[in-house]
């Protein structure tokens, strides 16, 4: 009886609670208490941990802190990266809340990369909505918005944060219009997807994937993965190796992509796809 | 929509229906005949045959058509034999009718045709005026004729029985041969010509019909007798005429007009409901005097005509009034014919490309439309593969027209050569701004195969080939004379000849110089259209070819012709507006393949396993990740945000009236995260600045309150809702008003942190202005002895407009609008809260009709008899029911802006106590009860007057055709319970009681409906636990439908259970155990001695009156509709109120709790399966408490507590 609304109010909604602790080896003038907060699985780390930062700042010397960054069980967590597809990628089936360490120290540039200001965060948003266009409409959406509209999306991913429908509501006003193909099409030129392994050495798997395949059928997820990383498929005679997983949730592999695509994309258009091991259990 | 169907027959006889949810044309498997015409109804279809045979396919039905034939048995007593079959002499007969007069043994009773069937045998009536009789259904009297007692007493001398035996229509679906027969003996000529319809003339009887037939000799023959118990008619009755007919065309109300032979039309006049057969004909003059009419269509208020040359025209100044119209109007495009269905919507068949044509953007305002569109579906047998053709058809799209428009500039050279300057009009209106595509090479010195002549026209051929030869036109004349009947299927077998290969553009082009031209942008208009795929070969695409001759590919087979060519189009039963959406005009090549394989996978999407897993496993990550930790903090806070407006509002104080105010919402985000906000209402009181306010999380429901002269809503708490008045507010405009409405109930839904749809459990109620709310209930609702009170329910509301509601726990939510259309629950939003950009996923256009009425009264005087000059004192003599309001028809509006008038007004005949043939009912005097004929005693007479009124919404509603319901109800069961198929019942607005079948979570709308026999029309139905189900019939008696169970859906039979003491009942609902009925007097009565080894129970109990409606749930609680409820300012009609102290051992309760009221007509508890916990741990919410410290906040007012549940949890976890 639910309708598709729901399905983006519940992603845009999205929250994971969240425990930052403060890494053993910083040194602090007293000690510090584990701060809980509930993240917006849609938004960027560096953008909503301000609280955090103030947090720990109380209890430390301001000569001791450097760049924030954070990881979970040793794993650098790429601020890039949309916070809900690192909880997918890294903790889905640990307990929660998800336990992150908070560092002021080390910075690990190898793994990560620098986020002196959220116009950093900005600029990688909007370059990825741009590629996430040229995939679906050859940049003709994207192009055709003004700066204003540029930035109504970009004020937009800030205000996931806040639980407002209003801000939804002026999110998606924006973004259906990125949303939008020709009828006679039946969706995008191609899906802007990525698909992350956590075994992997490359950072994703990203291929041009139609929606719709030349003889008119409908691609679903399980096409997609057939085509780019068939090993998450399970056969039919052994158990599951992999859970393919979105937002949190393992869509069925009949699910069609297009749909995927424009329901469970991230605020940057594109639809993160997490390729993790199943539970052994 | 509901799924209609619009019916054409091809040129070689084949008939074919549309369905206008469908995509193809099915071909009527059943017709083993060749048709040559059809003319459609919604219930059925009438065809003339090859044999000139008319033909009757009355669509099948889930309620069968059945007629109940009933015979008395008399006797009388005598001391010898007691009671026996030993009549005295002058004695009615042993079998006879009701009267006795007429004499009726069993045996006498014979099926009307073949076409029916005995449904069983006969039976004895054990009912008596709803009571049940014994002693086998004998009624007793002291003498023929008397008033019959269900008792034997010492003086019976005479008894009677009733004996009922129905028979049932069994030829639906398929053609059935009707007799052409006359009052005597068969008809000298058989027919050509037929049309029907006529049925807004009058509802009396049921499914009434008209049905015209030309017959080949020109007479008209008018159908007697056909109504929904006869669908066949009963005898033809000739109608005399000034002339011969060819056609003739009937529309739905009083519109009867017909071509004669000589070109000019006639209009028959004097078609009322007591004559619907007319009285005279008056003669109208062809459009064009050079070419006569050859066809004609009306509708409601059009008459469209073609003329021989295949012009079309249309008619202005139609109206009830005004039958003959005043002038006729040229369009754009020629036809071979046009027909007028339903709604005034017109569809032609082109004579250039033989296509079914439909007229596009008729409404009730432009009647005329805007432009011809081809409707271009394959037929069930097509290949569909016609890629190389598309191309073709694809690049001509749109030559259809562009095709006439070449014709005709090439004519208007020759006129100009001519001297023909009348032709400028034309030309202005034909020259398109792009260049339309290149002329065909018109060659008709090529000769051509001619396809078979078109049956169903060869008599207006041969007609007009005569008249040609009169009117020595034979180089200008038009439609093509076919000269013998071919047989069907050897087309090569002839060759035309060529000379009759003709042009109808060149007589054209000498037509009438006072046309007008409307249509002069159609061209372009046509060029945009959408692909009208014209035949393969495009040299034809704008051949000048004629009527019934067709140019085709030698060799080519017909069978695989790329497009139908049709001969006649019936849209009379076809339900189209020109809002409705069709998928006809797509073209059916590989574009349409990929659109179609795109519905695919959107339309089971609603419904798919992948869409479902989703839905669920994001309720569940909503639990895992956000459930438990919601006192975490969000990342980032909130601040306040002010919405303000000027408006007006109803003071509380005397005198009561509308003031200026200042209005303001203030939101902010409670620490939860929810939303949270304050009313603020500033107003001046003796020039003194004040305010008045109300907290979002109060307020429990807003009413919106439109009326012609304010677009006002009413904003209640649980304070307000005590006192019976609410804050009541004007805004400036209906925009600003919906505006606040959506506004403020998202703020009051994100209050009480309410979101998308209402739940399985969600208490459903509907206002008089059928309006539609939900509750979700708490789990102390139904709390014992403390629960929450009724005043405090929080209502929001869901779009739509409907009647009444009904749902059950599993989430299953069926309604029946006040035109008695059923319709089913989808998803939520619709109405105002389209505003509010939400998803349109499951909302639809939702429409009702209802009527207006008002009264003519009139009173008698000596002199002239009845006049409208009532004494001083009377009440006005246009009025409405209560005679204190004077409504006359000019200064009645319909009930608020949204509703518009859609018919003129009519007497109503139908009103309760019967009338006259005008219409009057009598009285003594005002107000009395009156009487349908008048007497000595009567000095006065009133009769009633109704316009129907029209209101287009939307909602997440979606339209169960086709059969109109009065009521319906859907099995209780636990919320836990998965029984599937879902039980759920229904009455017809007939009073036909049926099952519905099919009806599962995923398709809640259910398959089809599976009639129960009654032997009598009912008007309530109520299915409980264990599938108890209850009915109520018109006569006021209860039945008990024994042996329903999952195996046997129906039930087997109805047990008559006897009615409270001289009372008729009203209404029933059936709880888990618990059955409570509502009288006619407003009396609730709860059934007493239920065990499930007798279900019926034993006695009535009376529990209150001053009830219009009651509710019970599945926790066998019951919710009432109070008729009046006093508040503390002011007095409420239409309450809802809750019975507390409902109990397994005390199911009768023991008083009542009141809650939102003023106007409500419709509750149902049904899907509340929520049983209170027993015992409960005083916990108080952390969000409720820490909004009662937040600093931006003021104190609340003592008197408005809020969020009374965390009180009443207290409350109950102290006292448990």
């Amino acid at each position: 009886m639910a309708d598709d609304k729901d399905v983006l109010r519940d992603v845009w909604f999205g929250r994971i609670p969240t425990c930052f602790t403060l890494y053993q080896d910083e040194i602090t003038e007293r000690e510090a208490e584990p701060f809980y907060l509930l993240l917006p699985r849609m938004s960027y780390l560096t953008l909503v941990t301000d609280k955090v930062k103030k947090h720990f700042l109380k209890v430390m010397k301001a000569e001791d802190i450097e760049e924030m960054w954070f990881d979970f069980e040793g794993t650098s967590l790429k601020w890039h990266y949309p916070i809900g597809l690192l909880f997918d990628l890294h903790a889905s089936n640990t307990a929660l809340p998800w336990s992150i360490t908070v560092h002021f120290k080390n910075f690990p540039e190898r793994d990560l990369l620098h986020c002196p200001s959220n116009s950093v965060i900005e600029a990688h948003f909007m370059s990825s909505i741009k590629e996430a266009d040229a995939l679906k409409h050859k940049s003709q959406v994207i192009n055709d918005m003004q700066k204003k509209d540029h930035k109504q999306l970009w004020m937009g991913l800030q205000n996931v944060v806040l639980c407002s429908s209003d801000k939804f509501d002026q999110f998606w006003a924006m973004n259906r219009k990125l949303m939008e193909y020709p009828t006679e099409e039946g969706g995008f030129r191609y899906i802007p997807f990525r698909i992350y392994l956590t075994m992997s050495d490359r950072p994703f798997i990203q291929k041009l994937f139609r929606p719709i395949s030349p003889d008119g059928h409908t691609h679903t997820l399980g096409d997609l993965l057939k085509e780019v990383y068939p090993v998450a498929i399970p056969n039919d005679d052994e158990s599951k190796h992999y859970q393919v997983v979105i937002h949190g949730i393992e869509p069925l592999l009949e699910t069609p992509l297009q749909w995927l695509s424009e329901h469970l994309s991230h605020p940057d258009n594109f639809l993160h796809i997490s390729v993790i091991p199943a539970p052994s259990d | 929509m509901s799924v209609s169907l619009l019916w054409a027959v091809d040129v070689y006889g084949r008939v074919y229906s549309l369905s206008t949810g469908g995509q193809q044309w099915e071909q009527c498997q059943d017709a083993v005949l060749e048709f040559k015409r059809v003319t459609a109804v919604q219930q059925c279809c009438w065809g003339i045959a090859c044999d000139h045979h008319i033909y009757l396919n009355v669509h099948s039905s889930d309620v069968p058509i059945r007629y109940q034939e009933e015979t008395y048995e008399n006797q009388r007593w005598n001391p010898k034999d007691n009671f026996s079959d030993h009549l005295l002499p002058s004695d009615r007969w042993h079998w006879s009718d009701i009267t006795g007069l007429e004499h009726q043994p069993l045996d006498s009773f014979l099926l009307p045709s073949t076409n029916w069937e005995w449904e069983g045998d006969w039976y004895i009536d054990e009912n008596f005026g709803g009571e049940p009789t014994e002693k086998g259904g004998w009624t007793y009297a002291l003498d023929f004729p008397a008033t019959y007692i269900k008792d034997k007493k010492w003086n019976s001398c005479v008894r009677r029985r009733r004996w009922i035996r129905y028979r049932r229509y069994k030829a639906t679906d398929t053609w059935a041969k009707i007799p052409s027969e006359g009052h005597s003996g068969p008809l000298p000529d058989p027919f050509n010509d037929i049309s029907c319809g006529g049925w807004e003339i009058s509802e009396e009887p049921r499914g009434r019909l008209s049905l015209w037939a030309v017959s080949l000799q020109g007479k008209v023959w008018f159908r007697e007798g056909i109504h929904h118990h006869s669908p066949e008619g009963e005898g033809w009755e000739e109608v005399s005429l000034p002339g011969e007919v060819v056609q003739i065309s009937c529309g739905p109300g009083d519109l009867v007009w017909a071509v004669l032979w000589e070109g000019q039309l006639i209009v028959r006049e004097g078609i009322t409901r007591d004559c619907p057969q007319g009285l005279c004909w008056v003669v109208v003059d062809s459009p064009n005097p050079e070419a006569g009419a050859i066809h004609v269509a009306v509708g409601d208020n059009v008459v469209w005509a073609v003329t021989k040359d295949n012009k079309v025209w249309f008619r202005r100044g139609i109206n009830s009034h005004n039958p003959c119209g005043s002038g006729w109007i040229g369009m754009v495009g020629e036809m071979v014919m046009v027909n007028v269905g339903l709604n005034d919507q017109v569809w032609g068949i082109s004579c250039v490309d033989r296509a079914v044509y439909f007229r596009q953007g008729v409404t009730s305002s432009e009647l005329s439309g805007k432009a011809w569109k081809a409707v271009n579906v394959p037929r069930d047998g097509d290949i569909r593969s016609h890629s190389s053709a598309s191309i073709s058809s694809l690049h001509s799209a749109g030559c259809f027209f562009s095709g006439e428009v070449q014709a005709q500039s090439v004519m208007s050279e020759d006129l100009d050569t001519e001297g023909g300057p009348q032709r400028a009009v034309l030309e202005v209106g034909t020259c398109p701004s792009s260049p339309p595509p290149e002329p065909p090479p018109i060659d008709p010195d090529v000769p051509k195969p001619r396809i078979p002549k078109v049956t169903s026209d060869s008599f207006i051929s041969e007609m007009l080939s005569d008249r040609q030869v009169k009117q020595e036109a034979a180089t200008t004349a038009s439609p093509s004379i076919p000269e013998e009947e071919v047989a069907l299927g050897e087309p090569e077998a002839k060759c035309p000849p060529p000379a009759l290969v003709l042009s109808p553009s060149l007589s054209g082009g000498l037509g009438d110089p006072q046309w007008s031209n409307v249509d002069l942008e159609e061209t372009q208009t046509h060029l945009a259209v959408g692909p009208a795929v014209v035949r393969g070969d495009s040299a034809d695409t704008c051949s000048l070819s004629s009527v019934a001759t067709y140019t085709l590919c030698q060799g080519e087979p017909y069978g695989a012709d790329e497009h139908p060519l049709w001969a006649w189009v019936s849209g009379g039963g076809c339900g189209v507006n020109c809002h409705s959406q069709l998928n006809w005009f797509n073209s059916a090549t590989a574009l349409a393949s990929s659109v179609q394989s795109m519905s695919l996978s959107i339309s089971p999407a609603q419904t798919a396993a992948w869409r479902k897993q989703i839905f669920e496993q994001l309720s569940e990550r909503s639990k895992r990740e956000m459930d438990h930790f919601k006192h975490y903090e969000q990342a980032v806070e909130q601040s306040v945000w002010v919405k303000k407006g000027a408006m007006q509002w109803w003071r509380d104080w005397k005198p009561h009236k509308w003031v200026d105010v200042r209005f303001a919402l203030e939101q902010f985000s409670g620490p939860e995260g929810n939303q949270d906000g304050i009313l603020f209402l500033y107003y001046n009181f003796n020039e003194e600045k004040k305010y008045l306010h109300a907290f979002i999380n109060e307020v429990t429901i807003l009413v919106p309150v439109l009326n012609d002269s304010k677009h006002t809503f009413a904003i209640y708490t649980a304070e307000r809702t005590k006192q019976r008045w609410p804050i009541r507010l004007a805004a400036a405009t209906e925009v600003e008003m919906h505006d606040w409405l959506a506004l403020l109930s998202v703020s009051c839904c994100d209050s009480r942190g309410i979101q998308g749809p209402p739940s399985k459990q969600a208490i459903w109620s509907v206002t008089c202005k059928g309006d539609i709310f939900v509750c979700e209930p708490s789990p102390s609702l139904e709390a014992c002895p403390y629960p929450t009170p009724c005043d405090q329910m929080f209502w929001r509301q869901v779009g739509g407009h409907l009647r009444l509601v009904e749902c059950n726990s599993l989430g299953v939510v069926w309604g029946v609008g006040y035109d008695h259309t059923a319709w089913v629950y989808t998803g939520y939003g619709g109405g105002f809260f389209q505003g509010l950009a939400s998803s349109t996923d499951n909302i639809f256009t939702q429409t009702d009709v209802k009527c207006v009425y008002i009264y003519e009264n009139q009173r008698w005087n000596p002199v002239t008899g009845y006049t409208n000059r009532g004494l001083p004192t009377d009440r006005y003599m246009w009025s409405d029911a209560t005679g204190l309001q004077e409504c006359t028809k000019a200064n009645a509006k319909p009930p608020s802006p949204h509703w518009t008038w859609v018919a003129d007004w009519t007497i109503d005949y139908g009103i309760s106590g019967g009338t006259d043939r005008e219409g009057w009912q009598y009285a003594a005097d005002f107000p009395r009860s009156y009487h349908g004929h008048k007497t000595l005693k009567d000095f006065v007479r009133r009769r009633r007057w109704a316009r129907k009124c029209k209101l287009t919404t939307t909602g997440p509603w979606q339209e169960v055709p086709p059969i109109p319901l009065s009521d319906v109800t859907i099995v209780l069961c636990g919320a836990q319970s998965s029984v599937e198929p879902i039980p759920l019942w229904a009455i017809s607005n007939k009073g036909d009681v049926l099952c519905r079948l099919g009806v599962t979570l995923l398709t809640p709308a259910g398959t089809s409906w599976l009639h129960v026999g009654t032997d009598q029309p009912f008007k309530s139905i109520s299915i409980g636990g264990a599938n108890q189900v209850w009915a109520i019939a018109r006569d006021g008696s209860a039945f008990y439908r024994g042996s329903v169970s999952s195996e046997s859906p129906a039930g087997d039979c109805w047990y008559h259970i006897p009615c409270p003491e001289r009372q008729k009942l009203q209404q029933v609902s059936v709880g888990r155990t618990s059955v409570y009925t509502v009288d006619q007097n407003g009396n609730l009565w709860f059934r007493q001695g239920l065990t499930p080894s007798y279900p019926q129970g034993s006695s009535w109990e009376h529990i209150c009156n001053n009830v219009r409606k009651v509710s019970v749930g599945p926790l066998d609680q019951v919710w009432i509709i109070a008729d009046k409820v006093q508040g503390s300012h002011s007095l409420s009609c239409g309450t809802v109120c809750h019975r507390l102290g409902v109990q397994p051992m005390e199911p009768k309760g023991q008083s009542w709790d009141y809650g939102i009221g003023g106007g409500w007509d419709h509750i149902t508890v049904r899907g509340n399966s929520i049983e209170a916990p027993r015992v409960r741990m005083p916990s108080l919410t952390p969000s409720l408490t820490s909004s009662l410290t937040d600093p931006l906040r003021p104190p609340p007012p003592r008197s408005l507590l809020p969020v009374m549940i965390t009180e009443m949890e207290n409350g109950n976890a102290v006292r448990c």
